[in-house]
């Protein structure tokens, strides 16, 4: 954490960097050993259903896109976990581990995918466009930075309500060069709205590098709006946790906004689409996967702390794999909308025709 | 009953709207402290306080934005942008998110959001500042449009704006600001997508929204004492809801249509106005649908210039006669 920071500031002064074990910052002391587990079996769960969504793309039940979440996983269930009731959560297309994250069921999710009538948007969304607000899951959205003033807008209602609670808006390291971000950095910070921005910078927007599309720094761009940021590594969930507890405390505290930058990697290309051959190397996806696997970076963490053992990890992967393959059954199972579905939720009022106000033509042909 | 200007009309509106309900705000551009570029929200400030009636900074994509994410919480925002003009800014806020999000979430989400403010040529001030997007804004499912011509519809229309719970933009006149009509003192709504006759007539409909109802009502006059043709006027007041059985109603009677709108004529609110004439009262018509429109180009500067590139009631006139030929 660094407020105004000069031009040589230390890159890496975050408040968890004070903490030298991330396991022993206050958020993460608290744990129980099923907490512990829970965010273990999070991550896998997502990871299972990433590689299941995958094979299910490629064997063509799948349109569009899908950018899948796989290498970050710790950045959305390290935040997500820390979420109160008046917290929420809002991000990008990539958008499932999220999703899972906030607790959403995954059968739904993949029969989204799938365009089944029994998706979480009835098959209305697709990949980039989840959304559960019982969960204060708010999307899910498709424009590169166009959710991050929707973001603010949940923290200023929060804060307009009289509640405690703070908004967590999600964009990844290509966002931060959108206009409508900066925007928003401005009003929250101009109105001291409880939100923090989180930056998962997996070090590509799409297949240009940071170094080819973002001049200077990132989250370090906050201090000139006069907002807190901080910095860390996105790969152990412990340090995550640490970290975003201090600044969303901060935030519901006090409705201070901040920027903070997780550093993360994803280990397929930009979305399905992309073969990934032209901008970095498989060296470099193999030696992160080989260092910084979330996923194994936290098993190992668990089983030297006696939390896991290696019939427990056995047994969280087998249910995760066979929950992955389930809900692609069900998907496979669910039924298309009808065209008779096309025109419906549409408008609040067309769905509602009972207590509907206005009158006149809605839909045109 | 009292006369008071559309600007007032607005105004009281909104206080209502404010009084009424505690999760009603208004955002802008300086609405509060400067008591509106147009002077709309004149005294708001004062009598709701800065939670309630809120100065915005220069931002269009971040405010309105925020006012759609807040209004996913049930926050209703009443969002004033100076210019409609400037939606093209906050585009992607106003069309990809609010008009969207309902539809993405399948039917999870609603945006209670309205987003009102000037929208018209007339004051030369160039082609950035002249733009009329109800087409544009229509074009989109998920949203309404409403055009209010008089002191009247404004305020009826935008009280039934606020109470809706799917985004509503609200098209203003800065022309119309200081235009003074008859405003009951008691409450009363307005439905959004029901049209209004403002004047009866027999031989020719005139179909048309916005401050082209006064030019075609003043064009109407004229056309009954020198031409004798007897000119009903149909004022759509809202575009989206669409109240298209109150316009065949008219053309049944008459036969013979022109529509007039500020708009530039490719795929304009008037386009979509004739394929739907044509299509539900073909057997009706009596002659092609005639449409008077702003003359095809940016909005020229020259103010003499200006007013005849817009319609005025000697082009409305003129249109008449030509459909009645």
């Amino acid at each position: 954490m660094s407020k105004k920071p000069t031009a040589n500031t230390e890159k890496k002064a975050t408040p968890a960097a004070a903490v030298n074990d991330f396991a022993k910052a206050p958020i993460n002391a608290r744990l129980t050993k099923e907490g512990k587990i829970e965010l273990h079996r999070k991550m896998v769960r997502i990871r299972r259903f990433e590689e299941r969504s995958l094979r299910a793309y490629q064997a063509k039940k799948i349109g569009g896109f899908l950018h899948l979440y796989i290498g970050q996983e710790a950045v959305a269930v390290g935040c997500c976990s820390l979420m109160g009731a008046n917290d929420h959560v809002i991000t990008a297309y990539r958008d499932h581990g999220h999703a899972i994250a906030v607790g959403m069921e995954t059968k739904p999710l993949m029969a989204e995918l799938y365009g089944k009538s029994t998706g979480c948007s009835k098959g209305k969304g697709g990949s980039m466009h989840y959304f559960d607000p019982s969960r204060n899951f708010w999307g899910g959205h498709g424009i590169v930075g166009g959710q991050i003033p929707l973001g603010v807008g949940l923290a200023y209602g929060v804060k307009y309500k009289g509640l405690k609670g703070a908004a967590m808006a999600f964009m990844g390291d290509g966002a931060v060069n959108q206009g409508a971000v900066h925007e928003a950095y401005n009003l929250a910070s101009l109105w001291n709205l409880p939100v923090v921005f989180v930056i998962e910078n997996n070090g590509y927007s799409m297949g240009t590098s940071q170094a080819r599309s973002s001049a200077g720094a990132l989250a370090q761009r906050a201090a000139g709006y006069d907002m807190e940021w901080g910095q860390c590594n996105g790969h152990d969930v412990y340090e995550v946790r640490a970290m975003m507890d201090v600044f969303l405390t901060r935030a519901r505290e006090t409705n201070r906004p901040s920027t903070v930058e997780i550093d993360t990697y994803r280990y397929r290309g930009h979305s399905v689409a992309d073969p990934d051959n032209t901008y970095r190397s498989k060296q470099e996806i193999e030696e992160y996967r080989r260092t910084k696997d979330p996923i194994q970076v936290f098993q190992e963490r668990l089983l030297a702390e006696g939390v896991l053992d290696e019939s427990l990890i056995e047994k969280i992967d087998n249910e995760a794999r066979t929950e992955a393959e389930l809900t692609a059954e069900f998907a496979e199972a669910s039924p298309f909308p009808t065209p008779d579905d096309i025109q419906k939720d549409v408008y609040w009022e067309s769905d509602h025709p009972a207590e509907r106000k206005s009158e006149g033509r809605l839909f045109f042909d | 009953m009292p006369v008071i200007t559309y600007r007032e009309a607005v105004r009281h509106a909104l206080a209502e709207e404010l009084e009424r309900d505690t999760n009603v705000v208004v955002m802008g551009e300086e609405v509060a402290q400067f008591n509106g570029a147009y002077k709309v929200t004149e005294g708001l400030l004062a009598r709701f306080g800065p939670d309630r009636i809120v100065d915005t900074p220069i931002s269009e994509a971040g405010f309105i934005g925020m006012g759609i994410g807040a209004s996913m919480l049930g926050v209703r925002p009443v969002m004033e942008l100076m210019f409609w003009s400037f939606y093209s800014v906050a585009f992607d806020q106003i069309l990809n998110n609010a008009a969207n999000v309902r539809y993405m979430s399948g039917g999870q989400i609603n945006c209670p959001i309205v987003i009102r403010g000037p929208a018209n040529g007339g004051t030369n001030v160039g082609a950035t500042h002249s733009h009329t997007p109800e087409n544009v804004l229509a074009n989109h499912p998920g949203v309404k449009v409403v055009v209010p011509a008089t002191a009247y519809d404004a305020k009826g229309l935008l009280k039934s704006a606020i109470r809706d719970n799917d985004p509503v933009f609200f098209l203003e006149n800065t022309m119309l600001y200081g235009e003074k009509g008859e405003v009951p003192t008691e409450e009363y709504l307005i439905p959004l997508g029901k049209a209004d006759v403002k004047r009866v007539g027999k031989d020719l409909t005139i179909v048309t929204y916005g401050r082209c109802v006064l030019h075609s009502l003043a064009a109407a006059a004229v056309l009954e004492k020198e031409h004798n043709i007897s000119v009903e006027v149909v004022d759509l007041r809202s575009i989206r809801p669409l109240d298209i059985d109150t316009v065949l109603a008219s053309v049944g009677k008459t036969h013979r249509v022109l529509i007039v709108e500020e708009q530039k004529p490719f795929a304009s609110v008037g386009s979509q106005l004739a394929y739907m004439i044509q299509r539900e009262a073909f057997d009706e018509l009596d002659g092609p649908i005639h449409r008077l429109a702003t003359v095809d180009a940016p909005a020229i500067y020259s103010p003499p210039v200006e007013a005849e590139q817009l319609p005025n009631p000697q082009r409305v006139i003129k249109a008449a006669l030509a459909a009645m030929a």
